[in-house]
């Protein structure tokens, strides 16, 4: 007996049931997966817009990321000039391929770009969020050839860009988003949540930004 | 992994006298407990989060089957490969078949409890594949040749100054001579050396913290954004997992995301939530080629059966241990295998046996705050108790202790005579207290006395303060 089958039916056994899943439970179970309900949604994420905003932006913060609001998106890769200025860098960055933001001008704002996935010594990157998550300013970025997942990760900066518009109070609200714009059922290969640079406190339990992935998180809102 | 279970008395003994390792817990006593309470605080709902996850759970068990072959389908549909794991010897297997196809000389490893549960980087070391764990603090302990005392603090027990020589000694090959002394440089440099392993495995293995059946996705979480690399870069993706991690939504995940990192580190949610569905597809610039993901049985299907079937709750946030004063004094590796504390205590006797792991259930005070904070209400004080009554049913537990209890049995089902011995106790102990009301040395007791005083009885016995209540209830 194969390794899978004698799994299954211990788990069978200990449930006390000869065969597989069949009739009401099973289709109990199915319906309860066509469905996806979400379970309770803390009272925090469920606030008017301009509250979720407030609250993305806040809850983002205090997850050590920074945040800068622009009025449009063509005002962004200024923004990016000043703030690899600002830390110190080089007027260089890596951009997604996605023409929300390879698209834009960077020329004009002095910043030189290219628009392909993440190597090892890329010291910043840009990216474009999918969705933000004010309940606790959570990035939601999909992988993909627009938007490459080493972009998140090989960076010492990850710069992300988000459109105000598409901040939703509960993780939830993303999930329904993904299923209502790219259909039911489709997953990118990777959905990354992130919230705040990376960090770790295994050295005696001392908290330090930057252990793998990126040191600093930026983020550029747009409108709001 | 060699399991010092059976030496459990010696162990704790040993890490009772140990300064380094005391001063290690004093930090994590300091830490975790404090954050998980601010952030349970700033979460009016959290106790309905708590029972909406036990419901889940407990349904999930009841349909376990069903949920497995559902994620397993789903997996497929998008070119990914599920290999069933009986125990920890075919799971090893099943992996160093994955890297031997891949032609694999290096594994970047991200932190899994189930690769310590397996003893998989031992395996993969002896037949010519060297694992590089990349979670700084399994990388840590890597270097020092030791393993986990904690399940998301796997270097709780080492000091700075321990990680400095670690680092010191193995770095040097990298042109890394200096002693480095700042947490800040130490991280630096464990990162600029691991960014080269990453890019150069052939193959990254990470745990799975959930399996989501409605899409065929494993979740990772993480803080440091290693598991990250370990997926992305090398051509082969091998998550290991066991049966119970298994959820029908990512609406349920997302549930359990809510509970997970508060209980853990307080944090409100973790850094990377990494949920992943499948290889590369044809029009992606990176990712991994291949995506296997294992399910490792090991036992779980047994507990499924059994009264142990609610420990198939645990998410494994470590909220259990972080508050268990025995697990505070001791530390992790006392216990002897890779599960410590109270999730541990019931776990261990599970996988390898209550023969070798009975001292473990028994190494509770029974004070009940483990099972008080566990995100889903898993009642870890009934379940040690039900091992305490197996093993006592084996005639496992000692000749001395089973006399004992054979005594107080006796008394006890002798109302009259029971009262009159606790009267009698009561009042021969109190004047022994002393001033301070505490007893430092007793007869018979020396096993209690030499690490803590015994408080004094004070006064009347439970049952004379009972019957004064009643009656002062009975006469308003
Ligand atoms: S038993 Fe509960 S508290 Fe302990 S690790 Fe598991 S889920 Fe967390």
């Amino acid at each position: 007996m194969s390794g899978r089958e004698a799994i299954l039916g211990n788990i069978r056994k200990g449930l006390k049931r000869s065969g597989p899943l069949a009739g009401t439970a099973l289709e109990l179970c199915q319906t309860r997966l066509r469905e996806h309900r979400p379970n309770l949604i803390p009272a925090r994420a469920q606030l008017p817009h301009a509250g979720q905003v407030e609250l993305f932006v806040q809850m983002a913060q205090e997850a050590s990321a920074t945040v800068a609001r622009v009025t449009e998106r063509a005002a962004v890769p200024a923004e990016v000039a000043r703030y690899l200025a600002d830390i110190g860098f080089a007027a260089e960055a890596i951009v997604a391929p996605d023409a929300s933001i390879a698209g834009l001008d960077w020329s004009a704002a002095g910043v030189a770009t290219e628009a392909r996935h993440a190597r090892n010594g890329d010291r910043a990157t840009v990216a474009p969020a999918f969705a933000g998550i004010a309940e606790t300013g959570t990035l939601m970025l999909l992988a993909g050839p627009q938007s490459p997942t080493t972009l998140n990760f090989l960076p010492d900066a990850h710069i992300v860009v988000l459109d105000a518009a598409r901040i939703v109070g509960p993780y939830e609200d993303a999930w329904a988003m993904l299923r209502s714009e790219r259909g039911e059922g489709w997953m990118p290969r990777v959905v990354n949540w992130i919230t705040g640079p990376s960090r770790s406190a295994d050295i005696e339990q001392k908290l330090q930004m930057g252990a793998h992935g990126p040191i600093r998180l930026h983020i550029v809102l747009i409108g709001d | 992994m060699q399991i010092t279970s059976p030496r459990f008395k010696q162990n704790a003994h040993e890490a009772l006298g140990d300064a380094a390792l005391q001063r290690a817990l004093g930090n994590l006593k300091a830490g975790f407990p404090g954050k998980r309470a601010a952030a349970v605080a700033r979460m009016p709902e959290f106790e309905q989060l708590r029972d909406a996850a036990r419901d889940l759970k407990n349904h999930i068990l009841e349909h376990l089957d069903f949920y497995l072959e559902t994620f397993e389908a789903n997996v497929k549909r998008r070119g990914g490969h599920v290999h069933w794991a009986r125990d920890a010897e075919e799971a090893r297997a099943i992996v160093l078949d994955i890297c031997r196809k891949a032609g694999a000389k290096t594994v970047t490893k991200g932190k899994s409890m189930i690769t310590e549960e397996i003893g998989l980087n031992d395996h993969l070391a002896a037949n010519g594949i060297e694992p590089i764990e990349t979670d700084l603090g399994e990388y840590i302990i890597q270097l020092r040749g030791e393993h986990p005392s904690h399940i998301i603090a796997p270097a709780i027990h080492v000091n700075l100054d321990q990680v400095s020589d670690a680092f010191h000694a193995h770095h040097g090959k990298y042109g890394k001579t200096e002693r480095q002394t700042e947490p800040r440089a130490l991280m630096n440099e464990a990162r600029e050396i691991l960014r080269d392993k990453f890019i150069a495995a052939d193959v990254g293995i990470t745990g799975a913290n959930f399996c989501i059946a409605e899409t065929g996705t494993t979740v990772i979480v993480t803080n440091e954004g290693n598991g990250d690399l370990t997926q992305t870069l090398p051509r082969v993706h091998v998550a290991v997992t066991s049966i119970e991690k298994v959820v029908p939504t990512l609406e349920d995940a997302t549930l359990l995301h809510r509970l997970l990192s508060r209980s853990a580190t307080g944090q409100e949610i973790e850094v990377y939530g990494t949920w992943s569905s499948g290889p590369r597809r044809p029009e992606d610039p990176d990712g991994p080629a291949e995506y296997h993901v294992v399910l490792l049985d090991n036992g779980r299907s047994n507990m499924l059966g059994n009264e142990f079937r609610e420990m198939l709750r645990c998410i494994r946030c470590s909220a259990c241990m972080n508050h268990c004063p025995v697990y505070g004094a001791i530390g992790g590796h006392a216990y002897g295998w890779v599960y410590p504390g109270p999730m541990g205590s019931v776990l261990t006797p599970a996988f390898i046996g209550v023969e070798q792991a009975g001292n473990l259930p028994n190494a509770s005070t029974f004070c009940g705050r483990c099972e008080s904070v566990c995100p889903v209400r898993i009642p870890l004080p009934k379940l040690m108790r039900h091992w305490r009554a197996r093993e006592f049913e084996k005639h496992l537990t000692p000749q001395g202790f089973r006399f004992g209890l054979g005594v107080w049995a006796w008394l006890a089902r002798r109302p009259k005579l029971y009262r009159l011995a606790t009267q009698v106790a009561t009042r021969v102990l109190k004047p022994l207290g002393g001033k301070t009301n505490r007893i430092g040395s007793l007869p018979l007791a020396g096993g209690w006395t030499a690490w803590r005083d015994l408080p004094a009885p004070q006064g009347r016995t439970f049952f004379e303060q009972w019957k004064d209540r009643q009656q002062a209830g009975g006469a308003k």
